[in-house]
């Protein structure tokens, strides 16, 4: 299947709904690791809006890239519980086990508040983590 | 053979569940993954007859098995961090399989919809506002009164939208209702359209929830025949905490930036799509179902103080032995949670502060232990109970950098409509990281008599403290939102109650 019907499909998956945007938004980034400027004018084609309005909706929200990316991604919390538990100390070790390969990621809150420092690699989260935990589930990504 | 009873909370999971779940099943055990108990400190939990050990790995196995392991706690029921609670919401934590529904109907599930769909629209609002049931999201408005508004409108299509985007750090009651007790929120938002006539609900869910998202989509699916003709969907946001806020999450929901809504017009009279929409978050929605059953309200209406009544979901978090998840009625001190129940750091050194009500919640000194949890007693200290998240930070803590975190998060989380937020936030962070440094000095460049909007003086560290205090007040009335207006807080406290760390 061609780029174009595969986008073609996810946006009639998505017809019959009411605000189809995020979670066309959402396929598109699943299947092609990014919402770039082809994705956007077939959206807006299709949603009868500018690719302006799509713009703006893309880049407002920190789940959708411009472009891909091939790397891993390791997300890791640096919110407020997880400093409490000393997450700030860990992000030079994890930085040097990242190097060029692996890309870390910031978020606020994982939801595992009581027990962090936490991490998340795809859909599967990491809760109590040291040094050289985070180590190795950066090393295994 | 014996029955294991394993969480499948998230909170378990990233402690190793599944492994220990797996190994158990490899033994020839029957295994049952249920809700957490919420003693997350003891996650992974393992159940056998009533009877827990924890946290348990793979090599405790065999002792858990043959009944030596040093792990072992006792009947989990009667465990003090169990008896001691008062659980209407998290009834059926620990004890039920989130999607089972022969699990959920034996707990007296759909009874609270039964009941509704037999007494009407009026008479479920009147007990409702029996209860004194206030939104549990932060704002602690009266849920009673926004359910009459939207029933008292009048149009062709309405609402109900269940805000599940908790965002704060130190919140996880709703993340855990929806893995661990999926259908009660979908009775609960099948009751709220039965009152005020809506026949769609939305639930909009944080992306950085996969586990809730999966279990709400399938209880959604199983459920769909109990509650029809009620509709409900699950919605994923997109990875931007200010879609918490009710009116930025609207505007996601219809496909737009996440940003805030001028009010008025009410959500309740003009909310999704124009629309009468109701807004609840997760816990109010969830408190519902067992206010709806016979007698529940005035039951409910007893607990608490003042007008903060019934219970209160209490998420003990950050630094702290004994973290998870407490259900108690509101009146109970800030130091009986952190000190008794929590049983202090978990790193063993003293407490320095607890901040309550996520991030946008202001820093509780030790001093203050004795405040009640009711919601006017936490305004009366310019605090808030917030989503009723308590972060734990012991001495090393530093609160300046706390202050320029809570400045930094809200600037890269503004959704920009407001001026006070979208540019007080940067400049907050740059007034703290000068604080830092002393106060402004002045190089060379800025004093150049062609730059004449640059400052003619340098500014000692008292200046720059003053400037900042300022610059809180105008984010603090001047902001739409929450996020905005409420960023003060834990800036202020952290000013107020530990200058020292700003003045070094």
């Amino acid at each position: 299947m061609s780029r174009e019907q595969k986008l073609s499909e996810i946006i009639a998956d998505h017809s019959g709904r009411e605000g189809p945007l995020i979670p066309i938004l959402h396929d598109v980034q699943e299947e092609f690791g990014c919402v770039d400027e082809e994705a956007e004018q077939a959206i807006a084609a299709a949603l009868n809006l500018t690719r302006a309005e799509v713009h703006g909706v893309v880049s407002f929200y920190h789940d959708f890239k411009p472009k891909a990316d091939p790397r891993p991604v390791v997300q890791i919390c640096r919110a407020e519980s997880c400093k409490s538990r000393g997450v700030e100390a860990l992000i030079a070790d994890a930085e040097q086990a990242a190097g060029a390969r692996v890309k870390l990621h910031t978020v606020y809150c994982l939801g595992l508040c009581s027990s962090g420092p936490n991490a998340r690699v795809g859909d599967r989260l990491h809760a109590r983590l040291d040094s050289a935990a985070l180590v190795k589930l950066i090393e295994n990504a | 053979m014996t029955i294991i009873r394993i969480s499948d909370d998230a909170l378990a999971r990233a402690c190793g569940a599944d492994e220990l779940a797996a190994a158990f099943a490899r033994k020839g055990h029957e295994i049952q993954r249920v809700s957490s108990w919420g003693m997350h400190w003891l996650e992974p939990l393992v159940e056998i007859d009533g009877k827990g050990f924890g946290p348990a790995t793979l090599a405790d196995i065999d002792a858990i098995l043959d009944g030596s392991s040093g792990l072992a706690i006792g009947t989990i029921a009667d465990h003090p961090f169990i008896a001691s609670q008062q659980r209407l919401t998290f009834a059926r934590a620990g004890k039920t399989r989130p999607l089972n529904l022969e699990d959920y109907e034996a707990t007296g599930g759909w009874a609270g919809l039964r009941r509704a769909r037999l007494i009407g629209s009026d008479a479920i609002i009147e007990e409702l506002l029996a209860s004194g049931l206030r939104g549990r999201g932060g704002a602690g408005f009266p849920a009673g009164i926004k359910w009459k508004t939207v029933a008292g409108a009048t149009a062709d299509q309405k609402y109900i939208v269940c805000n599940a985007d908790e965002g704060d750090s130190a919140t996880f009651a709703d993340r855990m209702v929806m893995e661990g007790d999926p259908f009660q929120l979908i009775e609960g938002m099948a009751i709220a359209g039965e009152a005020v006539g809506a026949s769609k609900g939305y639930v909009y869910i944080r992306s950085e929830y996969p586990d809730a998202i999966a279990k709400m989509q399938a209880a959604a699916r199983i459920s769909a025949q109990i509650v029809a003709p009620f509709v409900v969907e699950i919605r994923v946001g997109a990875g931007a905490y200010v879609c918490g806020e009710e009116t930025s999450l609207l505007n996601s929901l219809e496909g737009k930036r996440g940003e805030v809504r001028a009010k008025p017009p009410l959500p309740a009279l003009k909310g999704l799509f124009g629309k009468p929409t109701v807004v609840n978050n997760v816990l109010t929605l969830t408190a519902v179902p067992h206010i709806l059953t016979g007698g529940g309200a005035a039951a409910y209406a007893e607990l608490g103080m003042g007008r903060s009544k019934g219970t209160m979901p209490i998420q003990l978090a950050g630094n702290i032995r004994h973290g998870g998840l407490y259900e108690t009625a509101f009146g109970i001190t800030l130091g009986e949670l952190v000190n008794d129940i929590g049983g202090g750091t978990a790193s063993g050194r003293p407490v320095k502060a607890v901040q309550v009500g996520g991030p946008l919640g202001a820093y509780l000194h030790p001093d203050q232990f004795d405040i009640p949890f009711d919601y006017e007693a936490y305004a009366a200290v310019d605090a808030l109970i917030g989503h009723a998240g308590l972060t734990v930070f012991d001495d090393t803590a530093d609160l300046r950098a706390m202050a320029r975190f809570a400045m930094e998060f809200c600037a890269a989380e503004s959704c920009g409509k407001c001026t006070p937020c979208r540019i007080g936030s940067t400049r907050g962070v740059e007034l703290i990281d000068r604080i830092a440094t002393g106060g402004r000095v002045l190089a060379g460049v800025e004093t150049a008599p062609q730059m004449h909007n640059m400052p003619k003086q340098g500014r000692s560290q008292d200046d720059e403290i003053q400037l900042l205090e300022d610059l809180c007040d105008t984010m603090k009335f001047g902001s739409l939102c929450a996020l905005g207006g409420f960023t003060p807080y834990p800036v202020m406290s952290a000013l107020k109650h530990w200058p020292d760390d700003f003045r070094k």
